[in-house]
């Protein structure tokens, strides 16, 4: 800190007698959002990716479910790109909510989906909503969907293999046109026409790719966003709610619809016995 | 609506003894927003603490209460701050936002946060929740209109949801605290439930 330097005060010092007297500054308490965005309170002298094992081994008694499990999916197209999820965040074996949002809007030309731990991708997204931003102002254009998502996967390989779960899709429209990234926490990122996160993927990849063409018209693109979503909720137990479909055009998103998925069952059934 | 309502139980256990019957698990952090938080209790006590000293801090420095949904966003990025050693706390923000309509958020234990017209958390929480997504949120239920409910039908709602808890859940008992949020300030009701 400045006023430190000038009175010649050598904080380094400081910090480290105080860690090896109390196993923690007394203000460890205090430091996060508002003073240090790039440390975590971590258990002294302990390893975080031993320590957090405990928390995620089913066989241990202090096992803390956090919201994970879903299913969604991107696909780019002739106009743009089509963002479909569902809605359901399970605790273990309890459904915690039906209501939970998967797409993050980072900006009003980027969408970010949420697969894995629902704190882990809400965080980081958003903090990756402000390194856009930074670079929007730096350099007075819009980040590019390659570097967006090169951002977060950097930052998220810090953390490589202390438990973070985070499988997202960076979706945009910038000046090489459609963009869709897949970023996760253990460092990946690829890019491609179609893609699936989650749980529930397996099931959305058979229906997406069997009706999926580079030439569709924007309303057969949203309807197979749809039923891809709608088939992976039958049959995953971790997928379910709602569908919320977005559509990424040059101009920005634009969100779709939200149709719950008991309400598609009967339509898709009304559909088939039509045949 | 514009009221919320949130009720805890009052005991303290551990496995098969019970420390006090008279913990209220409901802390009011303003006049229009109250956290619950049940878990490890000294977790709970921690966090209430520093969200007090947060929620201070913001008023010395912007001359303002924090609204609900702001105190709802701190606490996530407070809980995610802790993801390597996490506050082993399930909490609930519950108050009225700018408009005056009530609002409930609930939060993981690393801050994953969303806001839900109702929610139970706690030891009976699987209990509860079908129960409120029932007579709440209407679910399963055929052909009913929905009808805006009355602030004396949900207080009694949640008597009722507490004394099924304590019915058949171990941990559940002894006492609910009751507050009702409205615009004109929060009250506090005491019931008793069974004490065994």
């Amino acid at each position: 800190m400045a006023l430190a330097d000038v009175c010649g005060l050598k904080t380094n010092q400081l910090k480290n007698s105080f860690l090896s007297d109390f196993g923690g500054s007394s203000t460890h308490l205090l430091d996060d959002a508002l003073t240090s965005t790039t440390n975590f309170t971590v258990p002294y002298g302990i390893d975080p990716v031993e320590s957090l094992k405990e928390f995620t081994n089913p066989k241990s008694d202090v096992k803390i479910h956090f919201d994970h499990g879903t299913t969604t999916l991107a696909f780019k197209f002739q106009h743009g790109v089509i963002v479909a999820v569902d809605s359901r965040a399970t605790a273990g074996p309890s459904i915690e909510s039906q209501t939970v949002k998967k797409v993050i809007e980072i900006n009003p030309y980027l969408l970010g989906t949420m697969a894995g731990g629902a704190a882990d991708c809400a965080y980081w997204e958003r903090v990756l909503a402000r390194q856009c931003r930074i670079y929007e102002l730096r350099n007075k254009e819009r980040i590019s969907v390659a570097a967006a998502s090169k951002l977060l996967a950097n930052i998220v390989y810090n953390y490589k293999g202390m438990g973070l779960s985070m499988g997202t899709m960076i979706c945009g429209w910038d000046k090489r046109g459609p963009g869709l990234y897949y970023v996760d926490s253990d460092g990946e990122r690829m890019s491609n026409n179609i893609y699936s996160v989650g749980s529930g993927s397996v099931y959305a990849y058979g229906v997406l790719d069997s009706g999926y063409r580079y030439d569709l018209s924007v309303e057969e693109a949203i309807d197979l966003g749809r039923r891809s979503i709608y088939h992976a909720t039958h049959r995953d137990a971790y997928s379910g709610g709602v569908v919320n479909l977005y559509h990424m055009k040059e101009s920005g998103w634009e969100f779709i619809s939200q149709t719950d998925v008991f309400d598609l069952h009967y339509q898709y059934k009304a559909e088939k016995e039509k045949k | 609506e514009d009221f919320v309502v949130v009720g805890s139980d009052t005991r303290l256990s551990q496995g098969f003894s019970i420390f006090t019957r008279d913990l209220p698990k409901t802390y009011k952090l303003t006049t229009s927003t109250v956290l619950g938080a049940c878990g490890f209790h000294g977790d709970v006590l921690t966090l209430t603490k520093v969200l007090n000293a947060r929620l201070k801090m913001f008023e010395h420095e912007h001359h303002k209460k924090m609204t609900t949904s702001e105190i709802a966003a701190m606490l996530s990025t407070m809980l995610y701050h802790r993801r390597f050693f996490p506050y082993y706390v399930y909490n609930l923000i519950a108050g009225l936002d700018e408009e005056g309509k009530g609002v409930v958020y609930s939060f993981d234990p690393v801050g994953s946060y969303g806001s839900d017209g109702y929610r139970a958390r706690g030891s009976a929480a699987a209990m509860l929740q079908p129960l409120l997504d029932n007579q709440i949120g209407l679910k399963n239920q055929q052909n009913v209109q929905r009808v805006s409910l009355s602030k004396e039908k949900v207080v009694n709602l949640v008597k009722d949801v507490f004394i099924s808890a304590a019915e058949r859940d171990i941990y559940t008992g002894d006492a609910v605290v009751v507050h009702v949020i409205t615009k004109d300030g929060t009250t506090t009701e005491r019931f008793p439930l069974r004490r065994d």
